[in-house]
């Protein structure tokens, strides 16, 4: 996710000059620029030993979690990293998510962003990382993205845990006038065996946090480990079994006000004629304010109760500007393919000679189609909703975010004040899948707090206005040519893949000041970093101009490129003759970590056994965020129409820190990425989207649900994300088993326009 | 209005028209049941109403004709309801939003049919959206909850 445009060039220069001369980077805590946020603010008698660990007298520890818990567990895979080297029980701890600022950089967010495949390991490629992990830095980008948080935090959290448990303990050995290698540590005390003495970490944490860090604290050895490795209780679990009010939707404060939006039907576009007269004369409204943001134009409702500013909303005149964009999918789709057909775009990837291979093809050696995907919505669980005061000249504000930095330069800049008189508070999100990062459903509660003498505003935004207003996955096309050599397989293969640019749009919105950057990597994510071995081997993105805002949805550019990938080589296996599973294992005989995923999810599914007559099952495969996943989709001919039954999926994820997360999040993107394939899309007429709710814009339920299986193996030496990467061969794996079972190639997404599902 | 909500009487100064969702969440500051589509198409809102599982989103608060349970009145004396203990053991919730109208869907159909097959768990939940996928988690936490619910625990 680089959207830093020309700064990251520019960072690149003094980064790999900083590189090349040996600069040495030191233990994050020793290095890092920003200092501790949660010194202003502790209680009586707290301690804080770096930017992670609060321990109180009564021994109450508390770990900051700084990342989005958005239903993927990092909650609890963070605290679990402190936990771990500081030896307490995952029970024993608070867990918060802690203040907005940038001590909580993520620097494995942007350590991908780079041109360079997860699998290049070479210098330049090394170089990249650490520069991209290094901009995060320096712009202190505390964010919940790119499936990096447990990369980002593997090593860092666990450093935060042994230098506080060090010091701990030599605080202790001071108290107790004993070596502080006499001392053991457990359960949170101290242990002084020889004597029977104890002390807590409370009782010493105040005298503790006066030393000096240690400069390089010694970490576990993956063998001592006794909580990371293993499935743990989510430290969420509690509040979600009981309704506990941790949402931002569920913020409640003395004097709360309530309220909603309208917002423009045509993105970007301005009020041409309003009348308010009637809503604002609505029972309960309380004022109606004009919104105009870096997302576009609106209206803020704000009344008693929700249901009073929902119904003001309805009731609101207005006429709007005409789109700026092509104002309906067909002419959206003609732009995406005269992108198709143009020599312009950027080559992400080019071995061997792809013109050449194709000049002398004979036409039956040759295997061409064109794939497409609809624009997708989010449609995350909780509405988007942020609460706002402001009062006094300084801003509270409640959202579930995943980009709390942002979150808060923005909304200054919106109320012309400093950063520092904003506070943003994140509470648990109702689901985010990327939608989160965004700042709109923020800067409309802040617009409106600002009319609210000082009274706080909870603003919920309804369905359709969250449906409708979305920063959304983009519609995207590919257009894909193989060559095939005599044995079957393809010695050529071209791609070029036409989308609107998910950063230049994200620019626009979050980093308005920048320019946009030039070549977007995630148009050509999950197509031109594969790991396949093929002696000619080009993917060219083209960078489409369409302006509907669209944004990162789990998985990003990888959500389309597995399908266009991955249904393509489907097309190749079968032009070749060749088994599917047998193909990838020859293309990838380079790369062992991808053919023991593969040949995991053939065992598991059975793969060599013929299935009985009317099932079938597809094959794909993706390496996206830094890990390697093979599904087997296996679907049946019912009398109600296709039924998905079961999903194998096996995945590489280099060191799984909790095997019982990981396994539900392999699930969770699969029915994330089946439920778009089978049925979603976001379609446009007269410039407006014209899905508005679950009734036109549904997921799988429960009675589509399959039964899944998952592998998850360790294999290869880095680890990889988890929250995304099961979503890109979903799509693709159900299209090549529906293919199987019908002999219909769908190219076009979603399926349910060509087949029916049980 | 007058109202029973998880055992206490209330008054709801509302609109009759205002659904009950709105009430028990601005008004009644019962934020339990949540908020997700407005049109009882995801039963995120889902309470009880007299023992019957109703879509809170779409029920004017002037027809409610019984005591209304939520996720908040659930457990029991500190004790949690076997189907919330079940949820707990499966380690079901992920994003945990719709998991409130999951398990009030539950507890309903555990109420009606103490041992459903896969066939019930379809039907009775079919109306609980859940973008998360916690399905299979879901359907193996009905049947644990079964379970616990005869075994009496």
């Amino acid at each position: 996710m680089s959207r830093l445009g020309k700064i990251t060039r520019r960072a690149l220069l003094f980064g790999a000059a900083a590189v090349a001369g040996g600069a040495a980077f030191g233990y994050w805590y020793v290095a890092t620029p920003y200092s501790n946020p949660l010194e202003g603010d502790l209680a009586d008698g707290e301690a804080t030993f770096n930017p992670y660990v609060k321990i109180a007298a009564d021994n109450t520890i508390t770990v900051i979690a700084p990342r989005a818990e958005m239903g993927q567990g990092i909650s609890t895979t963070l605290a679990a990293l402190v936990a771990e080297e500081l030896d307490v029980p995952l029970e024993a701890l608070t867990v918060e998510h802690g203040p907005a600022s940038w001590a909580y950089y993520n620097a494995a967010m942007l350590e991908e962003g780079g041109a360079s495949a997860f699998y290049d390991e070479s210098t330049t490629a090394e170089i990249m990382r650490s520069v991209m992990g290094r901009v995060s830095k320096v712009f202190g980008l505390q964010g919940t993205g790119g499936s990096s948080s447990t990369r980002d935090g593997f090593v860092k959290m666990r450093q935060a845990g042994a230098a506080a448990r060090s010091m701990l303990v030599a605080a202790a050995a001071a108290r107790l006038k004993v070596p502080a290698g006499d001392l053991k540590t457990s359960a949170g005390s101290i242990v002084h065996e020889a004597s029977g003495r104890s002390l807590t970490y409370g009782e010493v944490a105040l005298d503790a946090a006066k030393l000096s860090p240690p400069a390089d604290p010694p970490l576990k050895d993956r063998s001592a480990w006794t909580l990371l490795g293993k499935p743990q209780q989510r430290v969420d679990m509690l509040a979600k079994v009981t309704g506990a009010p941790i949402f931002g939707i569920d913020v409640t404060l003395p004097d709360m006000l309530f309220g909603t939006v309208k917002l423009s039907p045509r993105f970007w576009a301005a009020p041409t004629k309003v009348d308010l007269a009637a809503a604002g004369k609505m029972p309960g409204v309380v004022k109606i304010v004009p919104l105009a943001t870096n997302y576009g134009h609106g209206f803020g409702i704000i009344a008693q109760n929700t249901w009073a500013a929902f119904k003001a909303a309805e009731a609101i005149e207005a006429e709007w500007d005409a789109p700026e964009y092509p104002p309906d999918s067909a002419a959206i789709a003609k732009v995406l393919s005269d992108g198709l057909a143009s020599p312009d775009g950027f080559v992400m990837r080019d071995d061997g000679n792809v013109d050449t291979a194709f000049a002398d093809a004979p036409r039956e050696k040759v295997v061409e189609a064109d794939y497409s995907v609809p624009y997708l919505a989010h449609a995350a669980m909780e509405p988007m909703n942020a609460t706002a005061r402001f009062k006094d000249g300084v801003l509270d504000l409640w959202a579930g975010n995943q980009g709390p930095t942002i979150t808060r330069r923005l909304c200054a800049d919106a109320l012309g004040i400093e950063p520092d008189k904003v506070t943003v508070h994140t509470p648990s999100l109702g689901g985010g899948f990327g939608r989160r990062i965004e700042v709109d459903f923020s800067l409309c509660a802040a617009l409106m707090a600002r009319e609210a003498d000082g009274r706080p505003v909870k603003v919920v935004w309804t369905r359709e206005q969250d449906m409708r207003h979305d920063a959304y996955r983009p519609a995207a096309a590919g257009r894909l040519q193989a060559r095939l050599g005599d044995d079957g397989l393809p010695v050529a293969l071209d791609m070029k893949i036409s989308a609107p640019s998910i950063m230049a749009s994200t620019v626009r919105r979050l980093f308005p000041s920048m320019s946009a950057p030039g070549s977007d990597r995630t148009i050509v994510d999950g197509a031109c970093n594969q790991p396949y071995t093929i002696p000619s081997y080009r993917v060219t993105g083209i960078a489409a101009p369409v302006t509907v805002p669209v944004g990162s949805w789990r998985s990003v550019g990888c959500s389309f490129n597995g399908f266009f990938h991955e249904g393509f080589l489907d097309e190749i296996a079968v032009a070749g003759k060749t088994d599917p599973v047998e193909l990838r294992r020859r293309l990838m005989a380079d790369f062992p970590a991808a053919v023991k995923v593969v040949e995991k999810a053939a065992e598991m599914s059975g793969w060599g056994t013929p299935p009985p007559a009317g099932k079938a099952k597809g094959f794909a495969f993706t390496l996206s965020f830094g890990s390697w996943v093979a599904e087997v989709v296996q679907v049946a001919d019912t009398p109600d129409g296709i039924r998905i039954e079961n999903v194998w999926i096996a995945a590489d994820v280099g060191t799984a820190l909790d095997p019982g997360i990981i396994e539900a999040q392999l699930v969770s993107g699969a029915i994330y990425g089946l439920s778009a394939a089978m049925g979603q899309e976001i379609t446009f007429a007269d410039g407006m989207v014209e899905q508005s709710n679950f009734h036109d814009f549904d997921a799988m339920r429960m009675p589509q649900c399959p039964r899944f299986e998952v592998a998850i193996l360790e294999n290869f030496h880095r680890m990889g994300g988890v929250g995304e990467i099961g979503t890109p061969p979903a799509a693709p794996a159900l299209a090549n088993a529906v293919f199987a079972l019908t002999g219909k190639r769908i190219r076009a997404l979603p399926l349910a326009k060509e087949v029916t599902f049980a | 209005m007058r109202l029973i909500v998880d055992g206490k009487p209330m008054e709801i100064d509302a609109d009759p028209d205002m659904p009950l969702l709105w009430a028990l969440r601005d008004i009644a500051g019962k934020t339990g049941p949540k908020f997700g589509c407005g049109i009882a198409m995801c039963g995120a809102c889902t309470v009880h109403v007299g023992g019957v599982a109703v879509r809170s989103c779409s029920l004017p608060l002037g027809d409610v004709d019984g005591e209304v349970l939520t996720i908040e009145g659930l457990a029991q004396g500190g004790k949690l309801h076997p189907v919330q203990q079940a949820w707990l053991e499966e380690q079901v919730a992920q994003c945990g939003y719709c998991q409130a109208g999951q398990i009030m869907s539950a507890v309903a159909l555990l109420d009606q049919v103490a041992e459903p097959s896969d066939a019930d768990i379809d039907e009775a939940m079919a109306g609980n959206l859940c973008r998360c996928g916690t399905y299979p988690r879901i359907r193996a936490a009905i049947k644990k909850a079964a379970a616990l619910k005869t075994a009496g625990i």
